[in-house]
């Protein structure tokens, strides 16, 4: 650890923004969820309404509707990625953030998957994966094209290194 | 143009024999699953007032095994080419599992019991790819133990020379570590004592109903008489009772799990531990897949100046002990054993550890203390008021647990090992080789980035896939990465 200087290294930002339809994808995840908790508490309330359930059910509301709306556009401004010759870099997560880098060197398979209600969003998920059984490295929210064409490239630049990635 | 020429000679593949497992087989399966069975025989047999069906359903169970044994006999066949281990299974679903050879990291071999009696061992091969869970190596269950020792040299070789000779084969290994009496003291902290017998106990009670035994009965009134005694006297008898079972157990399953260990390297280049009372176990590990060890130092082992130590490799399943370098030893045999199998003069993990930030200490007391405090204020609320004061009053040995998990959090960077520690029920210490590194996660939670803290994962092929330096600072973290593994992170850095 000799000759680190006293300044402070920090990550930057990946370059690239993921789609701005991932917002909407977000939205409808956190929309899913919180319509889960929140039928059986309506179906509830209707036939037996105590103080204590109304007041649970209105604090799921609540909570709900802020997470709801906070958590699509938090997401979008956190989540990044950049694709080097040598790594690919990315960043996610909202409150929690982690970065991840693999090295392309690393690199073993390559996959773009998408989901029903990213299909009708035309978004797709890279997924690339190392031989560690804990790094994988997921682009989530790309525009199909784009997802296509980097794990085009992805490939390319795997298949040309040698070894077996261990 | 006329003139013939000489037919060139067809293109053979080598014919490489395929092998059938040892005949021996036939008997030690059946046998090794009747043992399982001992207890469906027993309610056959024993209970019941011998009417014939029950006789006829014990035979029919037999021959079905034995029938069943001889089928899967017939239908396992592997053979090893140049290129790769071939293994034909399964009856009714046949199975054709293929491992290329170069891709072998590892040879175990394990002999139950049965086993021994007929001197077979079966053996598995670890590849290390871990993509598709049950589908890691294939095992030849069972070949005679010659045939396995043959196999295992004749597997962890070829990644150099083609053609084994017999000369590094006869060659015996160099003793690195061997069972040693007195590491007997070590078993009692190991608690597995207690849990062997919490496991008998109820193996026991369980059997006993399925016979219909009282067992219970003696034991209440045993217990009846206890609790009728002074209460110092009933509770100095509980824990003597139970320090003698704890202790008898530990020491005897220690014997049974590591008599006879020995740890060799091996001619060829490949890290050897042996052990086991009544099974006995054999893994081998090719050196250039060991990517560093892992000290283990529960609690209890570490106030006695003990430790066991693992490997980290490619290629050993998760489950399982078979990556165990050292049984529970004196702290400072396993910093001997750890420099010896990594070859190297000072063992990495005596590297003195950089202490991590007082906000790394301020996040372990919030934790060991706020839950707690909580909890007490909540059964302040509801329950009776002597609950919220036992909790109030486990406060101060829950911080110091605390504060022991900040004294084990360190890291260093030696030049070829990263150095990371964490825990105090159980402090791990891991040395993973710099060049094994295949990525990083960096992680902050929002509480973290408000002290300034991150999270460094190093993911790895080996051991637990990442291994973490925790609440280190963000700036110092970085730096301990992007110096760990050159040019990875250095185009993501900015100051």
């Amino acid at each position: 650890m000799d000759g680190v200087s006293s300044e402070v290294l920090r990550l930057r930002a990946p370059r690239h923004q993921v789609s701005r339809k991932s917002i909407t994808l977000w939205t409808l995840h956190a929309l899913i969820g919180w319509t889960v908790l929140l039928v059986p508490q309506a179906v509830v309330l209707i036939f037996a309404a105590t103080p204590l359930q109304v007041a649970a059910a209105i604090a799921t509301l609540v909570v709900g509707t802020a997470h709801t709306l906070v958590m699509p556009r938090w997401r979008y401004r956190v989540h990044r990625w950049e694709a080097t010759p040598d790594a690919v870099y990315t960043l996610a997560g909202w409150l929690n953030q982690e970065w991840r880098i693999a090295p392309v060197s690393r690199i073993q398979t390559v996959d773009t998957k998408r989901g029903p209600l990213q299909q009708l969003l035309g978004l797709s998920t890279v997924t690339v994966t190392t031989a560690s059984a804990a790094g994988p490295v997921s682009i989530e929210g790309l525009d199909h094209d784009a997802a296509v064409r980097l794990a085009d490239e992805l490939t390319t630049t795997t298949q040309a290194t040698p070894g077996d990635a261990t | 143009m006329t003139t013939e020429l000489p037919a060139a000679p067809e293109y053979a593949e080598p014919v490489v024999d395929w092998h059938r497992l040892d005949v021996r087989m036939l008997i030690v399966r059946p046998l090794n699953e009747m043992v399982g069975l001992i207890p469906l025989f027993i309610g056959l047999l024993v209970l019941g007032k011998g009417e014939t069906w029950r006789f006829l359903a014990s035979g029919g169970v037999i021959v079905a095994i034995v029938l069943f044994g001889l089928l899967r006999w017939i239908s396992t066949r592997y053979r090893i080419t140049t290129e790769q281990v071939e293994l034909h299974t399964g009856l009714l679903v046949r199975k054709r599992l293929a491992v290329p050879r170069d891709r072998i990291r590892t040879v175990d071999l394990t002999a139950k019991l049965g086993h021994r009696l007929f001197g077979l061992s079966a053996i598995r091969v670890g590849t290390g790819q871990r993509d598709q869970p049950g589908e890691d190596g294939l095992t030849l269950d069972a070949v005679s133990s010659a045939e396995a020792e043959r196999l295992r040299v004749l597997l962890l070789t070829t990644a150099k020379s083609e053609a084994p000779t017999e000369a590094v084969v006869a060659r015996p290994g160099v003793v690195l570590s061997e069972w040693d009496n007195r590491w007997l003291r070590y078993a009692p902290l190991t608690l597995s004592g207690l849990v062997a017998a919490g496991a008998l106990f109820g193996f026991v009670m369980n059997f006993a109903r399925e016979l219909d035994i009282e067992v219970l009965d003696p034991m209440t009134e045993a217990a009846h008489w206890v609790a009728e005694q002074p209460i110092g006297l009933t509770v100095a008898l509980f824990a003597g009772v139970v320090l003698l079972v704890a202790t008898l157990g530990s020491v005897l399953v220690y014997v049974v799990q590591f008599w006879g260990y020995r740890l060799t390297r091996e001619p060829d280049d490949t890290v050897r531990v042996r052990r086991g009372l009544l099974t006995t176990r054999s893994v081998s590990v090719a050196e250039q897949r060991l990517r560093g060890v892992e000290l283990v130092e529960p609690l209890l082992l570490r106030a006695g100046r003990g430790a066991h130590a693992k490997t980290v490799t490619t290629g050993l399943g998760r489950k399982g002990e078979s990556n165990l370098l050292l049984p529970p030893a004196p702290v400072s045999e396993a910093h001997r054993v750890s420099a010896e199998a990594l070859r190297q003069a000072e063992s990495p993990t005596r590297t003195p550890l950089r202490r991590h930030p007082m906000a790394a200490l301020r996040r372990r007391m919030v934790r060991a203390v706020v839950p707690l405090l909580v909890l007490a204020a909540v059964l302040a609320w509801f329950a009776p008021s002597w609950t919220w004061q036992v909790v109030l009053a486990l406060v101060p040995f829950s911080a110091a647990l605390g504060w022991d998990r900040y004294r084990s959090l360190g890291h260093a960077l030696t030049d070829r090992y990263l150095l990371a520690r964490a825990g105090s029920a159980i402090r791990e210490t891991v040395a993973l080789q710099r060049t094994g590194i295949i990525g990083w996660r960096i992680y902050r939670s929002f509480f973290q980035r408000r002290a300034g803290l991150v999270t460094i994962s190093a993911t790895t092929a080996a051991g637990d896939g990442a291994y973490h330096v925790i609440d280190v600072a963000e700036g110092d973290g970085l730096a301990l990465a992007d110096e760990a593994v050159p040019g990875l992170l250095r185009p993501f850095l900015e100051r």
